[in-house]
């Protein structure tokens, strides 16, 4: 690749890490006491904040709501302060909207909203700061703040981003190799039964690369799950030590 | 603000505590709750502070930008703020519903910078009338439980201490285009001044006597209240009457005198607060949102 080295002849990233290695990553379950769930997820640099409300009765208009199932609404936004430029609107453009759904496509997959008929699940996902990953940041801390809530899910839902650099798939990409690499492939996936949520990706890749991409970011994805299992029985552990069991 | 629905007896209720100089959460009608404050929370920005309030919960962050200055104004800087109600906060907020709370919010923080005094504006010029810095004050609210404004001018104040603006060299060439370059060690940099910036203190009305730090609960038991702006020595920059009720003379006048007490109270623990922090340096742990 012309420019910045995205993988030097080591075999070492910009930021020093192997190309199957994942981003430090640190996580939190209810951060707020006044939401039904919340969650914040620290993944290298990116710092995303999932807040959920739910279920309740479908706020605005009736027509929204389902007589089999629940409707599930999501907002992604970012603060204005999250990226290296200023960024005028947190929210309301058009990639915002289309992460927006991209996010209700991913949680109607995993929540079991056979449950709540007729009713309301709202998740919105604040980017505080964006290093690369966003999506895969916020479906993670999403994950956590929807079991933080009590609802159900079949599995927890794992994101990854992966890039192909000189014949070798790079997994957790930041930004500059997001913007460098041109292919970036974003993954959701629920680990136990290898189910894939989403799948995205905009860019050009010839054929052959596609199968060991998906691989290195489902293997990504598997290893991402087992942090949040570790976060989440932590969580469980504090909270009934809190409450004297 | 996100509205909470109380009945007729628990207004009775917070009423006559407030009263006998008791509200419902032990605190006398002057007391602040319980605050917490972090500055350099987010790492990308020139200058962040958090600020807890109870269950209030506001995050503000700082970018400081190169820019043309006002042409009545030539040789000074300016703020630039921008209020985002977060969907964090309450579902209402979601889409454009938080619009209308935020543009209140900022056009209160607008009329409490205006003032000359507050922060001093010469400091953030770099050539005048061509170049000079422009300082976007985003604040983010993440949870609602009253006294929002209160809670962001601490917030406010905290992330300009902890400001950091890279110093600036200006480099002619020989057909006299001006060059900035900015200076790369990130240690070289410049902070504000900010002795002088005001805080502001929100008092409600309820019944005959008025509160600081007024709760969602107590908020909708008020029917109108005051906003004052102090500085350190106790000077009120700015005054604003929010609410559908009335006052009379006699009350707002009170009212001043506990707003100014309230808010030169509030200064010296907080200037001496983001000191300690500053002396900590390296050794003190990051916990943000983690902790």
């Amino acid at each position: 690749m012309a420019g910045l080295e995205l993988l030097s002849d080591q075999g070492y990233r910009l930021d020093g890490r192997k190309p199957s290695e994942l981003r430090k990553i640190q996580a939190r379950m209810g951060v707020f006491a006044q939401a039904d769930g919340s969650a914040y997820i620290e993944q290298g640099n990116t710092k995303a904040l999932a807040v959920v409300y739910g279920p309740h009765e479908v706020r605005g208009s009736r027509n929204k709501t389902l007589h089999d199932r629940a409707v599930i609404n999501c907002q992604y936004s970012m603060a204005t302060f999250s990226t290296a430029e200023r960024k005028r609107r947190p929210h309301g453009d058009r990639k915002s909207s289309e992460m927006s759904l991209h996010l209700k496509q991913t949680f109607e997959a995993a929540i079991l909203t056979q449950l709540y008929p007729r009713s309301q699940i709202d998740i919105y996902v604040k980017i505080l700061q964006s290093d690369g990953g966003n999506y895969s940041a916020c479906v993670n801390a999403a994950t956590l703040a929807v079991i933080d809530a009590g609802i159900p899910m079949r599995d927890y839902v794992c994101a990854c981003s992966a890039g192909f650099v000189e014949d070798t798939p790079l997994v957790d990409l930041c930004h500059a190799e997001e913007s460098g690499s041109g292919t970036a492939l974003a993954l959701a996936l629920l680990p136990r039964g290898g189910q894939i949520a989403l799948l995205q990706m905009d860019a050009r890749l010839h054929q052959d690369h596609l199968d060991p991409l998906m691989e290195a970011a489902m293997t990504a994805c598997r290893s991402l799950g087992q942090v949040l299992d570790g976060v989440v029985r932590q969580h469980l552990q504090e909270v009934s030590v809190l409450t004297g069991e | 603000m996100a509205a909470v629905q109380i009945c007729e007896a628990e207004k009775v209720y917070i009423m006559h505590g407030v009263r006998d100089d008791l509200r419902v959460d032990g605190r006398g009608c002057e007391d602040y709750r319980h605050m917490e404050i972090e500055t350099d929370v987010v790492s990308n920005t020139d200058g962040s502070a958090r600020v807890k309030m109870g269950y209030t919960d506001i995050l503000v962050g700082i970018k400081a930008e190169i820019g043309k200055p006002r042409p009545m104004v030539p040789d000074e800087g300016y703020l630039e703020f921008f209020v985002d109600c977060s969907a964090n906060a309450t579902p209402e907020f979601e889409g454009r519903g938080g619009e209308e709370l935020g543009s209140e919010i900022s056009s209160t923080l607008y009329k409490v910078f205006s003032n000359r005094n507050s922060l001093d504006m010469k400091a953030l010029c770099i050539a005048p009338g061509e170049h000079c810095w422009v300082l976007y004050v985003d604040v983010l609210l993440l949870q609602c439980d009253g006294n929002l404004l209160d809670a962001t001018s601490v917030a406010i104040k905290a992330a300009l201490f902890s400001t950091r603006i890279p110093k600036v060299h200006i480099s002619e060439d020989e057909e006299g285009t001006k060059e900035l370059e900015l200076s790369d060690d990130p240690y070289d940099c410049m902070r504000l001044e900010v002795e002088d910036v005001p805080c502001i203190v929100t008092l409600c009305k309820i019944g005959h006597r008025h509160v600081v730090d007024a709760t969602l609960q107590e908020k909708a038991c008020s029917m109108a209240s005051l906003l004052i702006s102090v500085t350190r020595k106790g000077t009120v920059t700015c005054i604003r009457k929010v609410g559908g009720g009335s006052l009379d003379p006699e009350s707002i006048f009170e009212m001043t005198e506990t707003g100014k007490r309230v808010g030169k109270a509030l200064h010296a623990p907080l200037m001496k607060l983001l000191q300690e922090e500053e002396m900590l340096g390296k050794k003190k742990q990051k916990v943000g949102f983690l902790g």
